[in-house]
């Protein structure tokens, strides 16, 4: 009854060609953790599924030379959980990915998939932002890479030409001294989508802060990276007065909206509550390197 | 509207199902696979009740393509027990009476096993979280908690 | 805590005997029954709130290859508004309408059509191509919205003191005289509360699997609460006989009270008739939220007056429940329910069933009960502090006990709710520190309640096999372990290890008629029943005896699985066996069983006292429930594990309503949120662990000293985490569920 067709292909190259040729009917698949959902919903009828988790490229995690990491884009939570070193390096992002759906989801569920559904409250989006880290992405005119916060371009929609695959992340080496954290506000204890979330990543050098950058999800359109709120650490030893002052910067950046899952005035006034928590924890991690 | 052909691996045995390409597994194990034991609760992958080992990771069917089971290992309820032989799991669940209706027992079950087999020795938080996306409606979780630290304890014992 | 303890089965945690199935994933739950040939059934509802049907189409639905029948309203029986046809609670001129929209459609979601087709895809098309032409009506949701003077009527039947109304019906308990009461009260608290819509939330969502033959000869398996209600209601809306219809449970995935009504299994008869197929038909989850019988939302206003040294002589309360688009809000509940914990001179309590355009409600677990308890543990609790009085204190002072004359009616008989009151108290959590962890408060809530029960008609048989075991057919379906009680009970009166019982729930063509499963009345009517076809076996069994004897029966005793001669004086004979009276029954007599069926009666009300702290994050308005304790007059624990296991799941489903359940809807009158995403129910980490005193104090009317269990754990819960949380803040919430952004709002005083 369906005229929908599923493709696991092996290569990039393939992968890319059958994409772009199908259009706007095709859907990348990860960890199919939202695909899936929409498709049962019938909020989406792709023509073609491009199941991705076949090629190597996608799913793998490799340190780069000068101390990164590169992961796909269809590595699940679980898997990252699982390597040797990359949540001692960058605890926050993975505990942001990691905070996504259930175990069962973490089994599947993929930053890139996250990134790309572009949902304002993806849990990975805020914690790769405030991490620095990047994308690579590749279409039928070639590979190039763009920061994860140029990603999303609204609810739903991407910056990504038709025809690209994101590829992999890749998160710039860590100088001493350095932490992050990503902590989200949610009614229950899981299993809700975020109604704010906050990933703060910062570096110390004898207790002042160097370099600080903060990504806020589900408060806009699309993931925040919040400039004023890393200007009021930067340079401070992240007292009171730095850390409400970034707090408000973070609260004045909200443009949030009135949805099932929180209010502009709630959002706006946790947003704050979260930063100061956040680079609390970040601080401590940094401490700790 | 040609069905794709899946030759997979289910508790152990070969076996081998037409699907069309957007079915998911569970679609798949409660129709031509005859495995009713994963239950649909909602099909959007927030109650668990479907969930099912593929390759060694919990996951849940609702939210995989059957057409992914190729070539995997595919675990469910039905392959937990050996014959008449209950999983110490099954069976503590039935000592325990961490079970009432049973429509989440399967997940429960399925979820909690792949728990004890990564961490032998979890926390009551550490259970309740594992858990989280396996929802009961009718035991507020307590009996069932109880059984799982209670069958950890006990399989450490008989390890030693 | 067994009163009487020696009992060899009754009391004991022993193997359910459903129990390997489930766990192995062996069960049969209606949606994994299959037939050959099946098809599958699909509806259609409406997209409008509230709208005249102007025409239905289906022609090009019948014409897409693969369909095989569809089904609309003028295949369902009509039952006039005029003349009420009452099955049980439910009138059968609303059930008619509810199952499928007749010439409105009366909310989002509300069917107007049904097509079964080979596979659920096609069915689903065809669904898409009924042309349905609507006009669209003014619609309310909130009963505010719907009982302005200019709120849009749903039916222009309905009238409420001489004028159309969306009042559907008001009922009144009074005692004594209420003005004078508060005339006596030398302090006074009134409060209004809300509270929103919730779902049953089982996890399982309605199915049915439905066969006719070219005789009209019905076979339906569904998830249900009652498979007599559902031939009942299958008859009366089909127009088949009920002899033709055959309605067999399946293992049922949670009901709670939703599933006491039918919403597929005649749409799925009508299609399988028409088609000469099986018919399938299982909901969606989207399908469950939207359009089954979540309850009601409500509006209530408490006013409860005392002396200065803590005697309650007043206590009044209005309740407004929402009933859907269909009347039948459970206002009985709220109404006389209340107030009856507690001996109170003077008492008026009313409750209005308020109609507006949302899906008709179904019960859910002691239905009116919760609404009315919340605000009035609320109230006590603000009474208990303006006495400065202890709130388990002013409660004991005021208990309800033997004697006490109920507001709605009876005098109580010995019930416990006295012992569950001094049980919390002298509990440890009662007296417990409160913790002092950085950054969040801490605080404790108690709150007691009470729920009717109920007895009704129950049928059983027990058979004794040739190879001397038992086989027990009752007719409830098991929502909650009754079939383990029944093993146990069973197996204490003939005095067999339990193992050698095997309880089932026979269809409505192989027991006989047997009431609901609800009402908390299961283990109550099939023990009796049960206990009563035991005993005619053992009269039985002691016949048999005295005959291979050749003395008189009097003089046999039937104990620990065999007869004895009763005294030395009867004679000196071996034990028989059963399974050895078994062996000789066809020579001695013919087969051994006997059934039972009864109207039984006395059936008393429960009473339960809960201690609730919680942990309150003060920044984000995050409530935590760390720890409960739920003490209950549970009569006798046949099953100490089922019976916790019922105070638990009711403790889990009064938290989620108290913190995150709520129907959330769009500007265009639709749910918002109708999946387990965004209708919060709790998960396994939300909660601690559930802590249970079981008091027994037996039903004097019951063979084993049993009581209702199922129901009244959910009905003080909502209030003792609402009294938790103001111990831990200083404030009050007068409206559910106390979301974070409420308890920010009322911290930072906006509430």
């Amino acid at each position: 009854m369906t005229d929908i067709r599923y493709l696991a292909p092996r290569t990039l190259d393939e992968a890319i060609s059958a994409f772009a040729a199908a259009g706007s009917a095709a859907r990348i698949m990860a960890g199919g953790t939202d695909l899936l959902v929409q498709m049962r919903s019938g909020a989406v009828r792709p023509g073609l599924i491009v199941d991705i988790k076949k090629i190597a490229e996608m799913t793998a995690i490799e340190e780069t030379a000068d101390g990164g990491f590169r992961v796909g884009a269809a590595v699940s939570g679980a898997v990252l959980a699982e390597h040797a070193r990359f949540g001692k390096v960058w605890p926050g992002v993975l505990e942001a990915i990691n905070l996504i759906g259930s175990t069962q989801v973490q089994g599947r569920a993929s930053a890139g998939g996250n990134l790309c559904n572009g949902s304002p409250a993806g849990d990975s989006v805020p914690a790769l932002v405030a991490a620095g880290a990047s994308v690579t992405l590749q279409g039928p005119n070639g590979r190039r890479q763009m920061p994860v916060e140029k990603v999303p371009a609204g609810p739903g929609r991407t910056n990504l030409l038709p025809g690209e695959i994101l590829v992999s992340f890749t998160l710039p080496p860590r100088p001493p001294g350095s932490g992050d954290a990503y902590l989200r506000m949610i009614p229950r204890t899981e299993m809700d989508i975020a109604v704010v979330g906050c990933g703060v990543s910062l570096t110390l050098k004898d207790g002042v802060c160097t370099a600080a950058r903060v990504g806020l999800g589900a408060v806009a359109p699309t993931v925040l990276l919040v400039e004023p709120a890393a200007k009021a650490l930067i340079g401070s030893k992240l007292d009171d007065a730095a850390l409400n002052a970034a707090a408000s910067a973070c609260s004045a950046a909200c443009r949030p909206i009135d949805d099932k899952r929180g209010t502009i005035a709630y959002r706006t006034k946790i947003a704050g509550v979260l930063l100061k928590r956040t680079a609390a924890i970040a601080a401590h991690r940094a401490g700790g390197n | 509207m040609t069905k794709l052909h899946v030759s997979t691996t289910i508790n152990g045995e070969p076996a081998e199902f037409l699907c069309e390409p957007d079915d998911t597994m569970l679609d798949a194990l409660r129709g031509p696979l005859g495995l009713t034991g994963s239950k649909e609760g909602c099909s959007s992958g927030d109650c668990g009740a479907c969930s099912i080992m593929l390759d060694d990771r919990l996951v849940c069917s609702c939210l995989m393509l059957s057409a992914e089971a190729e070539g995997r290992e595919i675990r469910t309820i039905e392959g937990m027990a050996h014959g008449d032989h209950l999983h110490p799991l099954q069976q503590k669940f039935l000592e325990l009476a961490a079970l009432q209706c049973g429509i989440c027992t399967s997940g429960m079950l399925v979820a909690s096993d792949a728990l004890l087999q990564k961490n032998p020795r979890p926390s009551e938080e550490e259970v309740r979280f594992w858990l989280a996306g396996n929802l009961c409606r009718c035991t507020g979780y307590d009996k069932i908690v109880r059984a799982v630290l209670e069958t950890a304890a006990d399989m450490r014992e008989a390890a030693q | 805590m067994n009163v009487i303890t020696n009992n060899k089965w009754i009391g004991q945690r022993t193997i359910r005997p459903d129990g390997a199935d489930k766990v192995t994933g062996r069960a049969a739950f209606a949606a994994d029954t299959n037939m050959p040939g099946m098809i599958w059934g699909k509806i259609l509802r409406s997209p409008h709130p509230h709208a005249r049907i102007k025409s239905i189409d289906t022609s090009k639905a019948l014409a897409l290859p693969g369909v095989k029948a569809v089904v609309t309203s003028r295949d369902i029986v009509d039952f006039p508004v005029d003349k009420s046809v009452m099955l049980g609670i439910q009138d059968m001129r609303w059930m008619c309408r509810n199952v499928m929209a007749r010439d409105k459609a009366l909310f989002p979601g509300h069917p107007v059509a049904a097509v079964a087709a080979t596979t659920e895809a096609i069915a689903e098309k065809a669904c898409a191509l009924i042309e349905v032409t609507y006009e669209v009506l003014p619609w309310s949701i909130e009963i505010d919205d719907a009982l302005k003077p200019d709120a849009p009527i749903l039916h222009d039947f309905m009238k409420f003191e001489g004028k159309p109304s969306n009042i559907g019906g008001r009922i009144e308990v009074k005692k004594g005289d209420i003005a004078q009461g508060f005339k006596e009260a030398e302090i006074v608290v009134e409060r209004s509360f809300t509270t929103r819509p919730v779902h049953q939330g089982y996890i399982e969502p309605h199915a049915c699997l439905v066969s006719v033959g070219a005789d009209n000869k019905t076979t339906i398996w569904s998830s249900s609460q009652g498979q007599f209600m559902v031939r009942a209601m299958t008859a009366h809306l089909t127009g088949i006989p009920q002899s033709d219809i055959r309605a067999i449970p399946a293992e049922i995935g949670g009901g709670f009270g939703g599933k006491t009504i039918v919403y597929l299994e005649p749409l799925a008869t009508l299609l399988a008739k028409k088609s000469g197929r099986p018919v399938k038909m299982v909901m969606t989850r989207e399908e469950v939220m939207r359009a089954t019988g979540p309850t009601s939302g409500s509006k209530s206003t408490v006013k409860i007056g005392a002396t200065k040294d803590g005697r309650i002589v007043a206590a009044q309360g209005t309740f407004y429940l929402q009933a859907g688009a269909l009347p039948g809000s459970p206002i009985r509940g709220a109404v006389g329910c209340s107030f009856s914990p507690y001996d109170i001179p003077h008492v008026l309590s009313v409750g209005f069933d308020v109609l507006s355009n949302r899906s008709k409600v179904a019960a859910y677990r002691a239905p009116g009960a919760p609404i009315g308890a919340y605000a009035v543990e609320c109230v006590l609790d603000e009474l208990a502090e303006a006495l400065d009085m202890d709130p388990l204190e002013l409660r004991l002072k005021n208990a309800a006990r033997q004697g006490t004359k109920a507001a709605f009616g009876p005098v109580f008989p010995r019930i416990g709710y006295v012992e569950t009151l001094q049980a919390a108290k002298a509990h440890p959590h009662y007296s417990a520190p409160l913790g002092k962890l950085q950054g969040k408060l801490q605080g404790r809530g108690v709150a007691s309640g009470f729920w009717f029960n109920a007895g009704g008609e129950s049928s059983a048989q027990v058979n004794i096999t040739e190879d001397g075991n038992v086989v027990v057919t009752t007719g409830h379906p098991d929502i909650g372990g009754s079939r383990a009680a029944i093993a146990n009970i069973c197996a204490e009166l003939l005095g067999i290890d339990y193992r050698r019982v095997s309880v089932l729930i026979g269809d409505t063509a192989t027991i006989g008629f047997s009431n609901l499963t609800g009402g908390s009345r299961v283990l109550f009517a099939s023990a009796m029943v049960v206990t009563q076809s035991a005993e005619k076996v053992i009269t039985t069994l002691r016949e048999r005896a005295a005959k291979i004897w050749e003395i008189d029966p009097e003089a046999v005793k039937w104990e620990n699985g065999a007869a004895h001669p009763a005294s030395p004086n009867a004679g000196q004979f071996e034990p028989l066996t059963l399974a050895e009276l078994a062996a000789k029954a066809p020579q001695m007599g013919g087969p051994i069983g006997a059934g039972v069926q009864l109207n039984t009666e006395g059936a008393e009300g429960g009473f339960g006292t809960h201690i609730c702290d919680v942990e309150v994050d003060p920044e984000l308005g995050i409530v935590r429930v760390i720890r409960y304790t739920a003490v209950q007059d549970v009569g006798r624990a046949i099953h100490p594990g089922y019976v916790e296991g019922q105070m638990q799941g009711g403790v889990a489903q009064g938290i989620g309503w108290a913190l995150n359940e709520e129907y959330i809807y769009t500007k265009d009158g639709k749910v918002d949120n109708p999946g387990f995403l965004d209708y919060r129910m709790p998960v396994c980490s939300d909660l601690p662990m559930i802590d249970t005193v079981m008091v027994e104090v037996p039903n004097p009317k019951h063979p084993q000293g049993v009581k209702g269990v199922g129901e009244v754990p959910l009905v003080p819960v909502m209030a003792a985490v609402a009294n938790a949380i103001h111990n831990a803040l200083g404030q009050r919430f007068y409206s559910l569920p106390m979301s974070p952004p409420k308890v920010l709002a009322v911290l930072e005083g906006e509430g």
